[in-house]
C-alpha cells in the first residue's frame, strides 16, 4: 500500500519536474528535453514493435522520416499542421503495415536485416528524389502548429505541446498493452504456435505490431519536423533506426517505462557528455556495452530482477518459518 | 567492351574483398551466434593499426604484419574476451546492440586518436596498367581478385583438409555434439574470431589503397559484408564468397549502368529479393526456423 502511494508521489515528481524544469533551461536545453519526448514516442512505436510482438525492426529511423517528410513537404504547400500530421501517421501505418509481410516469412535475424535495407532505401529516396524532397539541400521555411487558437512558436511553448504528445502516445500505449491486443502481441512473442492455435490470429497481429508501432515512428517524426523547422536526409539515416533500437534494449525493451529512460539515456547522456568535446560518442557507447553486459535485459529488466529476488525471498522466509512451525507441532 | 571488362574486373575485385569479410561474418554467426554489426569497423580499424606502425617508421610488410597481430589482438580476442563472452548467453539480440555499441566506439576512437581526414594508404600489390589484346587492364583490381581469392582458397583448405578445421567445422554444426566427440570446442571458438580477425585485417589492407583509409569507412562495408553474406546463405562459407562477388559485380555495373545515385539501392533490392524467395540464401541449406 505505501509503496504504491510512494510510486505514485514518484511518478508525480517526475511529472512535475518534466513541466517545471525546462521553465528554467535556456533554448538549447528546451530543445533537448523536446527532442527527448519525440525520440520517447518513436521508441514506444518501437518497443510495441519488438518488446511486447516480439519482431525485430531496425526501420524505426525511416518512419521517423517518413512522418518529418510529410509533414515538411505539405506544410511548405500551405496546408498547416493538422491534416499533414493525420497524413503522416496514416501513410507510416500503412508503409508499417506492408513492412510487416515480410516478418510473415522470416524471422530474427533476417527480418532485422530486411528492415535494415528498407531503412537505407528510404534513405536513398529522401536523398535523390530532389523534386519530392529537395535532396540534400532540406526543407525548410514551414512554421510550428496552431492550435485552438494557442500558438506554438516560441521553443518553450512547443516544448509542452510534444509534452501533450507524449502524454497523448503514452495514454494510447497504456491502453493498448492492456487491452486485448496487448496481450495478443504479447502471445506473439512468447510463443506464436501456441498463440496460433489458441485462435490468435498471428498474422494480422503481426502486420498490426508493425503498422502502429511504424505511426508511432511517423508520429515522432510529425512532430520532429516543426521542432527543429528544417528537414534533410542527414538525421534518418541507418544510425537513427540502431540509436532507437539501442534506446529500446537498454531502457528494457518490453517495458512501459523503458522507452522513457533508453530515450533519456539516448538522448540526454551525450548531451551531459559535451564536457568531454570528441570523446563524449565514446563515452557513451563505452556506457552502453557495460550496461548490456551488466544488465542485458535493460535497466528496468535489472530492477524487476531485484524485485522478483526480494520476493523470493521474503517467500522462502516465509516457507522456512511456516516449515519450522510445522515441525515444531 | 574494354570499359565492361575492367567493370567486371573492378567489380570481382571489390566483390573478393567483400567475400573475405562476408566469411569472418559467417563464421562468427556459426560458432558463436554472434551478428556483428561492428564488422564494417573491424575492417577499417586494421588498417590503421598499420599506419600507426608506419609513422613510427617501420617498412611496409612489417607495418602489415603488425597491423595484422594487433588486429588478431584486438578484434579477436579482447572482443570475444570483454564482449562476446559475457553477452553470449543473454541471447542474440543483446549482444547484436552491443556490437551497435562497438561500432561507434571503434569509429569515434579512430576519429578522435588518429585523424577525421581520409588517409592514404600504401598498397603492397602491384599497381598499373596491363594492355592485353588490345584491353587496359588494372594490374591493382586484377592482384587484389587473386590475392583475395588465394586467401579464401587457403582458408577452405585449413577449414576441409586439417584436423583444426575439421574441429573447427564440427564446432559450428553441432557443438554439444562436437564436444562430447572431445573437440575442445572452447578453443575452436577463439580460433574462428582470431580467423575473422585476420580475414578483416587483409580486406582492410586490400581495401585502404583504393578507397583511402578514413574512420567511417566501415558503414559502407559492413552493409555490404551482410548482404553478401546473406545474398549467399548465412551458414554457408561456400555461399559468402559467391555473395561476394555477386555483390561486388552487381554494384559496379550497377553505378555504371543504371545510376550512380541509386547503386546503392540495387544491392538492397537483391537482398530483400533474396531473403523473401529464398531466405536461406543462393548457396545456402534452408535453416530449421526456430519457433
Amino acid at each position: 500500500m505505501s509503496r504504491s502511494l510512494l510510486l505514485k508521489g514518484f511518478g508525480l515528481l517526475i511529472v512535475a519536474g518534466l513541466i517545471f524544469i525546462p521553465l528554467t533551461l535556456n533554448r538549447y536545453g528546451i530543445y533537448i528535453m523536446s527532442l527527448w519526448a519525440i525520440m520517447t514516442i518513436a521508441a514506444m512505436g518501437l518497443n510495441l514493435t519488438l518488446g511486447y510482438a516480439g519482431q525485430v525492426s531496425l526501420a524505426q529511423g525511416a518512419f521517423v522520416g517518413l512522418g518529418a517528410y510529410t509533414v515538411a513537404i505539405m506544410m511548405s504547400a500551405g496546408f498547416g499542421f493538422w491534416l499533414p500530421l493525420v497524413l503522416a501517421i496514416a501513410i507510416t501505418f500503412v508503409v508499417g503495415w506492408l513492412l510487416g509481410y515480410p516478418a510473415l516469412r522470416v524471422q530474427h535475424h533476417y527480418l532485422a536485416f530486411v528492415t535494415l535495407a528498407f531503412s537505407t532505401l528510404v534513405f536513398l529516396v529522401f536523398r535523390n528524389e530532389e523534386w519530392l524532397t529537395k535532396g540534400i539541400y532540406g526543407i525548410m521555411g514551414f512554421k510550428r502548429p496552431t492550435a485552438f487558437g494557442v500558438s506554438f512558436q516560441k521553443p518553450i511553448e512547443f516544448y509542452y505541446f510534444t509534452l501533450a504528445a507524449l502524454a497523448l502516445a503514452s495514454a494510447f500505449v497504456a491502453w493498448l498493452v492492456r487491452s486485448p491486443w496487448g496481450r495478443a502481441f504479447l502471445a506473439l512473442r512468447e510463443n506464436p504456435i501456441r498463440a496460433l492455435s489458441l485462435g490468435v490470429d498471428t498474422r494480422r497481429y503481426t502486420l498490426m505490431a508493425f503498422a502502429i508501432g511504424s505511426a508511432m515512428g511517423g508520429f515522432a517524426g510529425a512532430l520532429y519536423a516543426p521542432l527543429v523547422e528544417f528537414v534533410d536526409p542527414t538525421p534518418f539515416t541507418l544510425a537513427l533506426s540502431l540509436n532507437l533500437l539501442m534506446m529500446v534494449i537498454v531502457g528494457g525493451s518490453g517495458f512501459f517505462f523503458g522507452p522513457f529512460l533508453g530515450a533519456a539515456i539516448g538522448v540526454l547522456l551525450p548531451e551531459w557528455l559535451r564536457f568531454a568535446h570528441g570523446w563524449y560518442l565514446i563515452i557513451y557507447a563505452l556506457f552502453v556495452m557495460i550496461l548490456l553486459i551488466k544488465t542485458p535485459t535493460g535497466i528496468l529488466g535489472i530492477i524487476e530482477n531485484m524485485i522478483a529476488a526480494r520476493k523470493t525471498r521474503a517467500a522462502s522466509a516465509a516457507r522456512a518459518a511456516a516449515s519450522a512451525t510445522l515441525d515444531k507441532a | 567492351m574494354m570499359n565492361f571488362t575492367n567493370l567486371l574486373l573492378a567489380g570481382l575485385a571489390t566483390g573478393a574483398i567483400y567475400a573475405l569479410v562476408a566469411i569472418g561474418f559467417t563464421l562468427l554467426w556459426q560458432t558463436s551466434q554472434t551478428i556483428n554489426f561492428a564488422q564494417g569497423e573491424f575492417v577499417m580499424v586494421p588498417a590503421f593499426f598499420a599506419l600507426a606502425a608506419l609513422n613510427v617508421g617501420m617498412p611496409l610488410p612489417l607495418a602489415l604484419l603488425v597491423g595484422l597481430g594487433l588486429s588478431m589482438l584486438v578484434l579477436g580476442v579482447l572482443f570475444k574476451r570483454l564482449l562476446v563472452d559475457p553477452m553470449l548467453r543473454h541471447g542474440v539480440l543483446p549482444l547484436a546492440i552491443c556490437t551497435m555499441a562497438l561500432s561507434i566506439f571503434l569509429k569515434e576512437t579512430v576519429k578522435e586518436v588518429y585523424s577525421a581526414e581520409a588517409s592514404r594508404f600504401p598498397s603492397f600489390l602491384p599497381g598499373g596498367n596491363l594492355s592485353i589484346f588490345g584491353t587496359t587492364i588494372s594490374i591493382q583490381s586484377l592482384s587484389i581478385f587473386v590475392f583475395a581469392l588465394c586467401v579464401v582458397v587457403a582458408l577452405q583448405m585449413f577449414l576441409m583438409r586439417t584436423s583444426t578445421g575439421r574441429q573447427m567445422q564440427a564446432t559450428a554444426q553441432n557443438p554439444y555434439v562436437a564436444k562430447l566427440l572431445g573437440v575442445p570446442v572452447e578453443r575452436m571458438i577463439l580460433y574462428t574470431f582470431l580467423i575473422n580477425a585476420a580475414l578483416v585485417a587483409i580486406a582492410s589492407f586490400l581495401i585502404s589503397p583504393v578507397y583511402l583509409a578514413k574512420f567511417s569507412a566501415g558503414e559502407t562495408l559492413g552493409l555490404a559484408a551482410f548482404i553478401a553474406a546473406i545474398v549467399g546463405g548465412f551458414n554457408q562459407i561456400r555461399g559468402a564468397i559467391v555473395g561476394g562477388l555477386l555483390l561486388g559485380v552487381v554494384d559496379n555495373l550497377a553505378a555504371a549502368y543504371v545510376s550512380t545515385q541509386y547503386r546503392g539501392a540495387v544491392p538492397l533490392f537483391l537482398l530483400i529479393a533474396v531473403i523473401l524467395f529464398r531466405p536461406q540464401g543462393l548457396m545456402g541449406r534452408a535453416e530449421e526456423r526456430t519457433v
